[in-house]
């Protein structure tokens, strides 16, 4: 598949995504550990992408994003921000209330919160 | 010119701020580039009624040239004068390089 469109199904299939270097386990960059464990502890279950093992999104992205740099974290099809729009968003706890947000609004039928 | 100084004056030009402080930390990070990471500071009116992704879309289009080049990490804290005075002049700290860009 074309890197474009790769990219294009990625953030249409997953509500939260996280491209970063590395892993949330094993992150390679500072930024990248910084933004995936305040993702994290929102407490919702996220999709990532190590753009280190694909280096074809990793030159790609940053145009169709118009954002130079990683972390991005995209939820709902849209981009939030890199490493500091995160931390500073937990940090006022918008960030949880977005991400709560989408994680209720794309939990499959039947798993409804009680 | 030094990168750092074409960036202080760039954002000076730009944003008109009331504070400004561009940090070289590249020391922090692996590799050979003496000007590859840098953190910038910045207090102005014009971020007023903006959201934080407006705000950082307008810095990295500002020194879009710096990014297409050697700078590889740009960390961007950016305040109204009200925020500024709110947070007590307080900037989160950078985090330390992870080796990255070495196995990249």
């Amino acid at each position: 598949m074309d890197t474009l469109e790769n990219i294009k199904q990625q953030i249409a299939e997953n509500n939260i995504l996280l491209y970063m270097k590395g892993s949330p386990k094993l992150p390679s960059c500072g930024f990248s550990s910084q933004a995936s464990q305040a993702l994290m502890n929102c407490g919702e279950p996220f999709a990532y992408v190590d753009i280190l093992l694909n280096p074809e999104i990793r030159a790609e992205l940053p145009k169709y994003a118009n954002w130079p740099t990683f972390p991005q974290l995209w939820v709902d099809g849209e981009l939030i921000g890199g490493c500091d729009i995160i931390l500073e968003m937990f940090q006022q706890g918008e960030l949880q209330t977005v991400i709560k947000e989408s994680a209720a609004k794309n939990k499959p039928a039947g798993e409804e919160q009680a | 010119m030094s990168i750092e100084k074409s960036i202080i004056e760039k954002l000076s030009l730009t944003f008109t701020p009331r504070v400004l402080d561009v940090v070289n930390e590249s020391h922090m990070h692996s590799g050979p580039a003496l000007e590859s990471h840098f953190k910038v500071i910045m207090v102005s009116h014009v971020f007023e009624q903006k959201r934080l992704i407006a705000r950082h879309r307008a810095v990295n289009e500002c020194l879009a040239e710096e990014l297409a080049g050697d700078v590889h990490a740009l960390a961007i804290h950016v305040y109204t004068p009200e925020e500024w005075e709110t947070r007590q002049h307080s900037v989160p700290l950078s985090p330390k390089c992870l080796g990255g860009s070495k196995s990249a």
